[in-house]
């Protein structure tokens, strides 16, 4: 069997389970003895608990437990915590204020958790939950961030009176503001970032299992870092210590951020499981999704560029107002500021930039990372003013990108961020090409000819991936390192184990990590299996997120990989008798160096084991290694998006009729995988331009998108075939050259959707989601005059 | 309680249920067929879709005590022989899934299709008949592709040999 | 979903005298909008008498100047016909843009019309062709079957047997989906069976499906979309929601009705 390379085009070894219904999700997996847990919501957006009575419930067949906030308390269990401290302008620490798993005393978003009811089965405990009576004294919320602070808004915590979480700024104010007076054009915008419901088509579940005989528990999540679950539900929330508590996130139907985060639902199913003697498993229905998985995005910005006579850009200035909900969730806070204002930049030399961004608590449900987190929302802002300004000094919209673009690596914009490679030139001129720039004006004529308004639209994004390194990322307020951790096992027969601190729910890490090591160690690709997702099995690590799998997770792999190879040479020193200088290991063989004498990597990895060519005592039997790899930077993934479309102004509907797609990802690994990849992010940033949108009643706090009757996920027929190709610098910070890829699709497209639909319609008054109705209405507006006309 | 005797992937089960019981909790939970999912509550992502009586059908929007006498297929029971049915392995050999969670609702639904719309299909068709299923990984641009490779190996290949 | 009794008659006077008898018995035809209903919760009958087991209720028959379908016909029955693309091919592209192929392997037409959500297709369809309802008991013209949201004229006990057709000379049908929920925002169905023209919208009014008169009485002088220049029904009575405010609706019932005709004279 041949060697799968670094670059192969290979189909994904996981699949055969999902295909033939083999799959192992947390809802597939049933433990003895288990009963079923349903957890009793807040149906107000604000209220005060007065009382819960829960003795009707109690007696409802088949109840084997109602637990309430106060039973938490008793057992000391704290709170859910938000892991990235932010210091506000002032130096003051951000205002939290606590989250307790089951609410004590106060509710502050529809969806809320107030108690949870216990039963044999699923039916008994749905109809006990609803005999769980609950006395609320309704309050007035609010929940979009405009209100929250308008002043005398009612506070959502009393430890932030105002509802500011913080008041937190980036970049040199003084510079960025000199250059705004010396400008001679400035483009400005008011920008609404909508707010996301991430809706991965498995829903959260949990499984707590208790076992009295070891005093030990584990839990089955949906998670995409259960060693980090591990750490947060032990060391902070105090359900277990770590060593007695053991996390498993088996197969995970995708989680797009939202399952990085420690909710409340799995806190009480670990801890339900001890109190109530029995496994607890709980399963989220789609509403509860829609209502208490963390929400993404919701931004509101003033934003505006500065130019020079020539358009050369002077400066970048943004005010952004973020909403984070009830409660700050695991990173909330780390979305709007660190992981948005240093992507500020975008693609291009801009000398002075200023943002700040004040962290708004409403009562609404929490926000966190989605795909993309923070830097979707910055792509937004600089992509839709690039756009505009080039449109307002009658430029064509590339060429005034191409004018302002980086040319020079590496470089240190304003805002943090040192990029280290690229060439967006190049990515351009190839997305120019492939999207037949040329024929548009023809393209334009001939939908106008049927009564269609025909728009093309560019972003040049920027995204940060492999969020690193971890000394740099402490000094931000992070709580964690983000490093990852890799061991590879190689067997005796010199099959290969990696167990790593990645987690996969979608991206293939099974194929692309074995193809690595098959690359690697010259070995079949059939011979390696990913272990990942269990915390008794994984030594550490730090999960999937951010896009950091390829570059930090396989990383340490490479970093282990030649570890592995560093000893084998050891052992076939000791094998081939020769010095172990002179011993090289190519093509799955080693070799001593102008000699033909030689071993297969299979023989070393059995010579290591049974240790009879070597003393123990110089060289230490066995072929296992592991390493951790910390970053020395973050990686700068960037291309560019063409969205051609057209516009029925009859009704307000949409076609995409062309997606061109060209970026740069450093290396890659498997093709196939990248460009799934890239499609799925395409997806979601259309959905966020066209479809979706959660929409709150901004009198009664209600979630009025709480299922798929009112919340538009894009379909089949939304979408065209994308056309999709890459340019490649590779990453100089890490040893495989990757830069990531998956969350590029969705910070580039919605800039992308706009601009063409700006262009369409001829004016920017186009919100997101841009629905039917609201096109139609955009219609129905005078085009704006050129600067040219 | 009710009694429902039906066949599931030609095999005949009869069943003591609660007649709240839906078809894709008979599958799931009594009879541990685990490759059917759920994933809402309005019959509208497609991720349960099976096979009753030979047409795609959402098992969360049965009540098993409905398939009295039904035959029943799900995608554990496509694969005749150990050999994979030529839609599944279409969506392997065109990454037409990730997360996988859509996925047996992707296949049974596109079996369904060419049932009804024969082996040679085009994008278009698929796209609109892929109206009840939602993924939320792939942008479908993978599935669509999967599909109409399927289609055509369902059919043997006798297009190309035709062409 | 809450608990009920299930029953599956093997005839229809065996499920009259079931429902008959019921204290808040529900007829299950196709289950696809009673079963989402009861699994939110939203509805909660004591008893469930499923028609699944009731011979004679299904088929698609041309008799003479009608066409007739039974109650329990699956959608893709009709949508696959022969007979109805021949007899009404509009109504066989309704049935086609209606949910999603396994919930048109599942759903009915009784099971629809009694249902009559004031965002479903096959209403418009009734009320623009002019069908009757057939019921165990009597017929029912469709001006009088739909009498407002969620809202018909059966009686307890009542269960529609089937529902004919008169064969237009020309008809269409155009909708405008529901961005979320693929329901109709705005449908239009327009007629012409001899000089009479009849237009039934659905999905737009706040109190279901309608008949659009001032467009009837325009198109009635001439079968032609120019007949319908300028002409928009009354944003009173228009549904208005996160997806489509009143005005928006009214517009959308305007553009469907005549992209109607248009596809009525394509024919």
């Amino acid at each position: 069997m041949a060697v799968t390379s670094i670059g192969a085009r290979v189909a994904r070894k996981e699949d055969h389970r999902f295909i033939t219904g083999k799959g192992q999700y947390v809802d597939d997996i049933n433990r003895p003895g288990q009963a079923h847990a349903v957890f009793v919501r807040s149906p107000h957006a604000a209220a005060t608990i007065k009382r819960i009575d829960i003795s009707a419930a109690r007696k409802m067949p088949g109840v084997v437990g109602v637990l309430t906030g106060e039973d938490l308390a008793a057992d000391k269990i704290g709170g859910l915590i938000c892991g990235w401290m932010i210091h506000s302008k002032d130096g003051s620490p951000m205002k939290a204020g606590a989250h307790p798993a089951l609410a004590q005393g106060k509710v502050r978003y529809v969806g809320d958790h107030v108690a949870v009811v216990i039963a044999e089965t699923l039916l008994q405990a749905k109809d006990a939950a609803e005999a769980v009576v609950v006395d609320y004294a309704v309050e007035k919320p609010v929940v979009d961030v405009a209100s929250a602070l308008a002043k005398g808004a009612p506070a959502v915590h009393a430890e932030a009176p105002d509802n500011r979480v913080f008041s937190w700024h980036l970049g040199d104010k003084a510079a960025t503001d000199a250059a705004f007076a010396r400008a001679k054009h400035v483009t400005s915008l008011d920008i609404v970032n909508n707010r996301l419901i991430p809706n991965a088509m498995e829903p959260r579940a949990a499984v707590g299992d208790y076992d009295s005989g070891n005093d030990a528990f584990t839990l089955y999540t949906t998670s995409q870092n259960p060693h980090v679950a591990r750490l947060v539900l032990s060391a902070f929330i105090g359900v277990a210590p770590e060593h007695k508590l053991r996390v498993i996130a088996p197969d995970v139907g995708g989680g797009f951020g939202s399952k990085i985060f420690i909710y409340a639902e799995e806190t009480v199913c670990v801890w339900a499981a001890k109190k109530v003697g029995r496994p607890v498993k709980w399963t989220s229905d789609r509403t509860e999704a829609f209502l208490s998985d963390a929400h993404g995005r919701d931004h509101v910005t003033k934003a505006e560029l500065a130019m020079d006579e020539n358009g050369r850009i002077l400066a970048l200035r943004a005010s952004t107002k973020a909403n984070l909900g009830a409660y700050l969730s695991t990173f909330a806070s780390s979305v709007p500021t660190y992981l948005y204002a240093p992507l500020l930049s975008g693609q291009y030399d801009i000398p002075a930039i200023y943002a700040e961004v004040d962290g708004v608590y409403t009562h609404t449900a929490p926000v966190d990372a989605y795909r993309g987190a923070g830097r979707p929302e910055a792509t937004f802002v600089v992509e839709r003013l690039v756009e505009v300004a080039a449109r307002q000094l009658g430029q064509d919209p590339a060429k005034f990108r191409a004018r302002n673009y980086i040319r020079n690596f590496p470089h240190q914009t304003p805002v943090i961020m040192a990029y280290d490679a690229g060439d967006y030139h190049a990515s351009l001129k190839k997305a120019l090409e492939l999207a037949d720039y040329k024929g548009f004006a023809r393209r334009k004529r001939e939908s106008a000819r049927r009564g269609k308004l025909r728009g093309i639209g560019f972003s040049s994004y920027i995204e940060a991936c492999g969020i690193a390194p971890s000394a740099a990322v402490g000094s931000l307020g992070a709580g964690v390192g983000l490093w990852e951790s890799a061991e590879v096992r190689v067997n005796p027969i010199g099959t290969v184990e990696v167990l790593t601190g990645s987690h996969s729910h979608g991206q293939g890490h099974e194929t692309t990590f074995a193809q690595l090591v098959s690359d690697r160690l010259g070995i079949p690709i059939e011979n390696v299996s990913i272990v990942h997702g269990d915390t008794d099995k994984v030594q550490m690590g730090m999960g999937t997120y951010g896009s950091r799998s390829g570059a930090v997770g396989m990383s340490a792999i490479a970093k282990a990989l030649d570890k592995v190879i560093a000893k084998g040479r050891k052992v076939a020193a000791h094998v081939l008798e020769a010095a172990e200088g002179d011993i090289e290991f190519k093509d799955g063989k080693f070799t001593v160096a102008g000699t033909d004498r030689s071993a297969g990597f299979g023989d070393i990895a059995l010579q290591a084991y049974i240790a009879h060519k070597f003393n123990g005592q110089e060289l230490e039997p066995g072929l296992k290694e592991g390493a951790f790899y910390d970053p020395t930077n973050f990686t700068f993934p960037a291309g560019v998006h063409i969205c051609e479309l057209e516009v029925d102004p009859q009704t307000g509907d949409v076609r995409i009729e062309k997606w061109t797609a060209v970026d740069d990802f450093g290396v890659i690994i498997n093709p196939l995988i990248v460009e799934g990849q890239v499609h799925g992010g395409i997806a979601q940033g259309v959905g966020q331009a066209l479809h979706e949108g959660a929409v709150y009643d901004p009198v009664t706090g209600q979630l009025v998108t709480a299922s798929y009757m009112d919340y538009r996920m894009p379909r089949a027929e939304d979408l065209p075939s994308f056309v999709v190709d890459t340019t490649v610098t590779p990453c100089p910070s890490n040893p495989l050259g990757i830069k990531g890829c998956g969350e590029a699709g969705a910070i580039a497209a919605p800039a992308a959707v706009v601009n063409a639909l700006t262009d369409a319609v001829g004016h920017e008054d186009v919100p997101m989601p841009a629905t039917p109705q609201a096109l139609w209405r955009a219609c129905q507006k005078a085009p704006r005059l050129m600067a040219a006309e | 309680m009710t009694t429902v005797s039906l066949t599931v992937n030609g095999q005949s089960v009869t069943k003591d249920i609660d007649p709240r019981t839906l078809l894709v909790q008979l599958l799931r939970e009594h009879l541990r067929l685990t490759g059917t999912h759920v994933g809402c509550d309005t019959s509208q992502c497609g991720a349960c879709v099976v096979h009753v009586n030979g047409v795609s059908v959402k098992s969360c929007t049965m009540l098993a005590a409905q398939c009295e006498g039904a035959f029943v297929t799900t995608i554990e029971g496509i694969a005749e022989g150990g050999r994979l049915h030529p839609m599944q392995e279409a969506f392997r050999e065109h990454h037409g899934l990730q997360c996988g969670y859509c996925t047996p609702g992707m296949i049974m639904s596109a079996i369904d299709i060419v049932n009804r719309k024969g082996t040679a299909l085009d994008e278009a068709t698929v796209r609109h008949e892929l109206e009840g299923n939602i993924c939320r990984c792939t942008g479908y641009h993978n599935i669509v592709k999967a599909v109409i490779a399927g289609a055509e190996a369902m059919g043997g290949g006798m297009r190309q040999a035709a062409e | 979903m809450y608990a009920f009794e299930f029953h599956r008659p093997t005839s229809l006077r065996q499920a009259a005298n079931l429902l008959a008898k019921a204290e808040d018995g529900r007829v299950l035809a196709g289950g696809q909008s009673l079963l989402p209903m009861m699994k939110l919760r939203l509805a909660s009958p004591g008893t469930v008498i499923d028609l699944g087991g009731v011979p004679g209720m299904t088929g698609i028959e041309r008799k003479g100047r009608s066409l007739v379908i039974g109650a329990m016909t699956r959608h893709a029955e009709v949508e696959n016909s022969p007979v109805v693309k021949e007899a009404i091919p509009a109504l066989a592209h309704l049935v086609s843009v209606l949910g999603d192929p396994a919930v048109r392997n599942r759903g009915t037409i009784g099971g629809s019309l009694a249902n009559n959500d004031p965002s479903a297709d096959y209403p418009a369809a009734c009320l623009a062709l002019g069908a009757t309802i057939v019921t165990n008991r009597r017929r029912i013209a469709a001006d009088e079957f739909f009498q407002g949201v969620f809202t018909t004229a059966l009686e307890e006990g009542e269960i529609i047997v089937k529902v004919s057709f008169p064969v237009p000379s020309r008809a269409g049908y155009e909708k405008f989906r529901h961005p979320a929920s693929r329901f109709a925002l705005a449908g239009v169905f327009v007629a012409k069976r001899g000089g009479e023209v009849r237009v039934a919208v659905t999905g737009a009014g706040d109190s279901g499906v309608f008949r659009w008169e001032a467009a009837e009485t325009a198109l009635q002088g001439r079968f032609v979309p120019k007949s319908l220049d300028g002409l928009k029904p009354s944003t009173d009575g228009m549904n208005s929601d996160i997806h489509a405010d009143a005005a928006y609706r009214a517009h959308l019932v305007a553009v469907m009705a005549r992209r109607a005709v248009e596809k009525a004279l394509r024919r």
